[in-house]
């Protein structure tokens, strides 16, 4: 799908190097901490971080490498033609070794009742190559712990002064409210009185902090990391796609983390996104299908809701009003409803401030509060905001999810007033359509099921299923699928992947997109100029 | 000698004068010096250290507010001012006593018995302790590393007084011409 | 204002030629004595040929390192780029004391040391950066920057030749580390003083991010004397056998000693007639048992080693030590020598400053074992495990003041480790470790 461009792009230098005895070829000026990761082998550290500037302070990565008279600390070091590095050397282990003990010998060893424990950074390397037993005989440093504002909490006795934190608010935030104070074996990190932590961004400095001691009030003593489970997913706070880990334990979702990908949120998420995941888990959801007989909602089983859902359709021009946390494969399926049985879509996004993360390009938090917004457009859907369809009382109202939650604008409440028939398709009733609707058919949340969002810059990112459904709810693309075959829309398809291939086969910008290719990154779609000068090269 | 908290830090000291509202010091003919100062760095960053002289030169110490002060004339943050103020052993983060007294025990001076000159120094400013203002707030005496001036054991500082070769017979002359 | 010993007949009074003597510390006395001929000779010169002067000269870095000057200021090229001098005046290794002296009584050698300095290097700006300590030597150096600028000796227009040649006095605030060349230009920045990685060297990235030479007090005010005297009558200063260590240098001389101060000889002179006959041998009624040659960040060498050294870079590291700053620290037999490893090792604890774990932690924890041994606690582990904290402390860090620590006590350990052994206490077993919590922060209530 690429095209050739006449971009002459500067010819990079490679340098061929061997750690570790695997000989790989990286550009000139990469670190050997990166070259190693080509081949597998990862060099331990605590201060280097991809995203941050080097700082080659904790001296863990050193490594031996062949002619150096002394090991070199691999974040950096640059690679240079024919060097041959030992990771795994007796001197290097040594050194490692020597680190560690350091690091552990003012450390309250309280990783029973530490929150990182299990994901620890200090622990993994101790069992790893650390001393079985302490030679340290003296008393231990002592600090209080201190609320660093926002979510985060700080506990100086676990700190390796590694300054993940303080690089990240100064270089990456662009807001140095965090210090190395003191010096010596009394420094800590520090802040200025009054000046907390209150950035939208501040919280990854939890998910920086190799050890326990930058903590999430949120996540403080809630669980055991490996107690959680993880699932891939993304988050639906803005239209940004931030690519996050949804973490449960006993079906709960306890913490949302980022996921890296350069091409999106690099390594980070927002306060908003990070903090805003309590409402996936609330309890008063539709579970069972509801179908409304002399006025009266009565829970009936799933062939007779969508009997009764195909029937309220048939024959109907169709408007469907869709939340734009809806994923493609839905939005897609109720498109296809629309293009067989005539009438339109909107969907309608709340909108919030942006707040962007200034050392990271195209990194914000969007003013669209919704994940999906752009893949409604492209499929079809107007904003609601540009102006509300007109809804005949001979029409039916198909609802998709959570759209008209909170106070509604005029535009919905004349649609709702219309006099259509409403059908819902979504995870939890809507007060206003309590006495409104005919069929109410439960479906799963973004978590409870699989499928794919567009972001803002048109990347097309799937989920995955991280925790069960409740009830009878299904995924909302399956109750679609079989919506639309029952209105003779397109056949039934019941893996998500087959609607997305389906939605590939169908809309020009989704083309060459499947499953298998997006992978856990994602990739973008065709913007409409690239398509019109494909076209023809497809064809052939 | 017991490893503590090191020679050059001070332990709580007493709470006082902490009512009264903040004065600026980058004002007039100290902001003036300050621009001649500014003049000779390419960035602003760079005055940072004679800034915070001229506040503790101006107040004796240099306060939460004036740290503040430093960094907004500067373009910093407060955080930054602080892990910067933090680093230096002879900013004050706290109040001292008028005479703040620093009496070189390193290996060279200590050889030479400059304990011995603490010792004579804690005694006769009645601060009884390294570290504590005497409760007549004149003295702080604390211990401090290498002054650099090693063949002339002991050197002693007194704020930017510089007093070389000090026995502890000297030392009650000395602290009787500080008042 | 301390005075130094009158001249001693077998100094060579090169820099401290004019210690003692009031009047060479005013410009006009200091023109008087033949001041500024040279930074003047030098504005007429191509900044390539000063370089060459002091390459033939064979003058080495004074600091500690001994890199020869010559070659360090051809690593400046004529780039365009700003470039900038520091003169690190910030010396603070203890038992040395030798720039305090240059600055106090002749600040014009160094302030033309340093413009001749800045010339040879394209730089237009230099920055003396003088440790915050030194009150006095500060007051005087700012009072003779004030005088040459006032006498058109600095400024726009450098002795009216049209060149820009400016001299700043930048005052530290209390880090022994910032005489490292790095941690000095983050200090000088407005950062803390923490040492830099290499690469990018200072020549290439140093101060502000430009090309940046770094020379020593001692150094520096060495140069007006050469560019005068010429190359050759530097070079054959020095003992004949050693052709690598060049002209005189200033020996700090302190501790147990009959007559401290500064002692300026040619490179090479032989230490047991320097300690004895020199600087008057030990006390009355006291012997000489130990002596740290360099600053005292290098090997302890004990009385006999020492006798049998030269004073030049090769003759200390023949003796398993090195010159370092020329900082003599002499000990005689009264001392405790555990107690005094102790002390220098809280020394390096308390200036760490706290990036590389090996020294934040390793500098306190070796701290407080010696004083735990000092206080009779000690048992027969800790000599295995201080040195193999040692061991994980050197070659390791960023600079070298992780190092710098394990040096004494490693030495120590080694000549004379019948006294640590003398201070072990009655063997207490793993476990009963004091629990003992100390805070060492003060917070806000």
């Amino acid at each position: 799908m690429s095209t050739a461009t006449n971009d002459v792009k500067p010819e990079v230098k490679m340098v061929s190097v061997t750690i570790e005895g695997r000989t790989t070829s990286v550009p000139e000026g990469t670190t050997i901490i990166e070259a190693a990761k080509t081949v597998g082998v990862l060099i331990p550290h605590y201060c280097y971080h991809p995203g941050l500037p080097v700082a080659g302070v904790c001296r863990m990565c050193l490594v031996d490498v062949e002619k150096f008279p002394k090991l070199a600390p691999a974040c950096a070091t640059t690679v240079m033609e024919g060097q041959v590095v030992s990771v795994h050397s007796e001197k290097a282990r040594e050194a490692r070794k020597g680190v560690l003990e350091f690091l552990l010998i003012n450390h309250p060893l309280d990783c029973p009742v530490c929150d990182q424990s299990g994901e620890c950074e200090l622990q993994d390397y101790t069992f790893q190559e650390g001393r079985a037993e302490s030679r340290y005989e003296e008393p231990k440093r002592f600090n209080p712990v201190e609320d660093f504002g926002g979510d985060v909490l700080y506990v100086p006795n676990r700190c390796i002064l590694c300054t993940r934190c303080v690089r990240f608010m100064g270089d990456v935030v662009e807001e140095p409210v965090l210090n190395v104070s003191e010096r010596g074996d009394r420094a800590f990190i520090g802040k200025a009185e009054g000046h907390d932590l209150t950035d939208a961004w501040a919280g990854n400095v939890v998910d920086l902090c190799p050890v326990g001691a930058l903590l999430s009030k949120d996540f403080l003593n809630k669980a055991r990391a490996w107690e959680l489970d993880r699932s891939a997913s993304i988050c639906t706070g803005c239209s940004q796609g931030c690519n996050v880990t949804v973490e449960t334990r006993d079906n709960t979702v306890v913490r949302l983390k980022p996921r890296s990908n350069t091409a999106v949120n690099h390594f980070y998420l927002c306060e908003q996104g990070r903090l805003d995941y309590r409402w996936i888990n609330r309890r008063d959801r539709l579970d069972q299908p509801k179908v409304r007989v002399d006025g009266e909602w009565r829970t009936v089983d799933w062939e007779d809701a969508l009997d009764a859902a195909a029937a309220a359709l048939a024959g109907k021009r169709v408007t469907v009003l869709a939340s734009p946390n809806c994923s493609n494969e839905t939005l897609f399926l109720a498109e296809r409803m629309i293009a067989r049985q005539g009438g339109s879509g909107v969907f309608r996004v709340m909108l919030g401030a942006e707040a962007p993360l200034r050392g990271v390009e195209d990194l914000s938090l969007r003013a669209e509060r919704a994940a999906n917004a752009t893949g409604a457009r492209l499929l079809g859907y107007a904003d609601l905001a540009q102006g509300a369809p007109i809804v005949n009382a001979n029409d039916v109202l198909l609802v998709l999810d959570d759209v008209l939650e909170g106070e509604l604008p005029t535009a919905l409440t004349g649609m709702m007033s219309s006099g259509a028939i409403v059908v819902h398709v979504g995870t939890t009733l809507p007060a206003v359509l309590e006495g409104r609707a005919q069929v109410a058919l439960p479906t799963t949340n973004h978590t409870e099921e699989e499928g794919t969002f567009t972001n803002l810059r048109g990347r097309v990112q799937r989920f995955l299923q991280a925790r069960t459904a409740p009830g009878l709810a299904r995924p909302s693309w399956y109750v679609m699928s079989d919506l639309v075959e029952r209105l003779g829309a397109g056949e039934g398809r019941y893996m998500a992947s087959a609607v997305f291939d389906q939605l590939a086969a169908t809309h020009a910008s989704f083309a060459g997109l499947s499953y298998a290719t997006l992978a856990l990154r994602g990739l973008p779609v065709i913007d409409a100029a690239e398509r019109d000068v494909l076209a023809p090269t497809v064809a052939v | 000698m017991t490893y503590g908290p090191s020679s050059g830090q001070l332990v709580r000291p007493p709470e006082h004068h902490h009512d009264e509202p903040y004065v600026p010091v980058f004002t007039g003919a100290r902001r003036d010096e300050l621009d001649t100062i500014l003049s000779r760095y390419p960035t602003k960053m760079a005055a940072l250290l004679p800034a915070l002289w001229m506040v503790q030169d101006t107040y004796g110490w240099v306060s939460e507010p004036a740290v503040e002060e430093v960094a907004s004339v500067l373009d910093l943050t407060p955080a930054y001012v602080k892990g910067v103020l933090s680093f230096y052993t002879m900013y004050h983060q706290h109040p001292v006593g008028k005479h703040f007294v620093q009496v070189c025990t390193t290996t060279p001076c200590n050889v030479c018995g400059a304990e011995d000159v603490v010792k004579a120094f804690l005694e006769h400013t009645g601060c009884g302790e390294l570290g504590v203002t005497s409760p007549d707030n004149r003295f702080t005496v604390i211990e401090v590393e290498c002054l650099g001036a090693c063949g002339f054991a002991t050197p002693v500082m007194i704020n930017n007084e510089f007093i070389e070769s000090v026995t502890p017979e000297r030392v009650a002359r000395i602290v009787a011409e500080h008042d | 204002m301390g005075f130094p010993h009158p001249s001693h007949e077998r100094e060579t009074p090169v820099l401290s030629k004019y210690f003692g003597d009031p009047e060479a510390r005013t410009l006009a006395g200091w023109r008087a004595r033949g001041g500024y001929a040279s930074f003047e000779k030098a504005l007429g010169m191509d900044p390539v040929e000063i370089q060459n002067i002091v390459k033939d000269s064979g003058l080495r870095g004074r600091g500690g390192a001994g890199f020869p000057t010559g070659i360090k200021w051809s690593f400046m090229k004529p780039d365009g780029k700003t470039h900038y001098l520091c003169c690190n005046a910030d010396e603070s290794e203890p038992g040395t004391f030798k720039d305090r002296e240059i600055m106090r009584w002749t600040p014009h050698a160094l302030i033309e040391g340093v413009a001749i300095g800045a010339h040879a290097i394209y730089a237009e700006t230099a920055y003396i950066y003088i440790r915050g300590e030194y009150s006095e030597p500060i007051r005087i150096m700012q009072a003779a920057v004030a005088e040459a600028y006032a006498a058109g000796i600095l400024g726009a227009n450098a002795m009216g030749t049209g060149k820009r040649v400016d001299v700043h006095i930048h005052r530290g605030a209390g880090a022994y580390i910032c005489g490292e060349e790095t941690a000095l230009m983050n200090s000088l920045e407005g950062r803390r003083g923490n040492p830099r990685i290499k690469p990018p060297f200072p020549a290439v990235a140093g101060l502000f991010g430009q090309p940046t030479t770094i020379n020593n007090v001692e150094t520096l005010a060495a140069v007006p004397h050469i560019l005068r005297e010429g190359a050759e009558w530097y070079q054959q200063l020095g003992r004949e056998d050693n052709p690598r260590s060049r002209g005189t240098k200033l020996f700090s001389v302190c501790g147990n000693i009959a007559r401290p101060g500064n002692y300026e000889v040619t490179m090479g002179f032989p230490f047991g007639e320097f300690l004895n006959d020199m600087c008057g041998g030990a006390l009355p009624g006291r012997e000489i048992k130990a002596v740290i040659p360099g600053g005292s960040s290098v090997p302890i060498l004990t009385r006999e080693e020492a006798e049998n050294t030269f004073m030049d870079y090769e003759g200390m590291v023949a003796s398993g030590t090195m010159l370092g700053s020329g900082g003599v620290i002499v000990f005689d037999d009264r001392q405790d020598m555990v107690r005094q490893i102790a002390r220098l090792a809280r020394f390096y604890a308390h200036e760490s400053c706290a990036q590389c774990s090996q020294c934040r932690e390793g500098t306190a924890w070796t701290t407080r074992i010696l004083e735990r041994i000092s206080a009779g606690q000690g048992n027969a582990r800790d000599f295995d495990t201080l040195l193999s904290i040692a061991d994980n402390m050197t070659g390791k860090t960023i600079c070298v003041l992780s190092d710098s620590c394990a040096t004494p006590v490693v030495s120590g350990l080694k000549k004379f480790r019948h006294e640590f052994e003398a201070k072990l206490g009655p063997d207490h077993s793993r476990g009963v470790v004091p629990v003992l919590l100390t805070s060492n922060r003060t917070v806000a209530a």
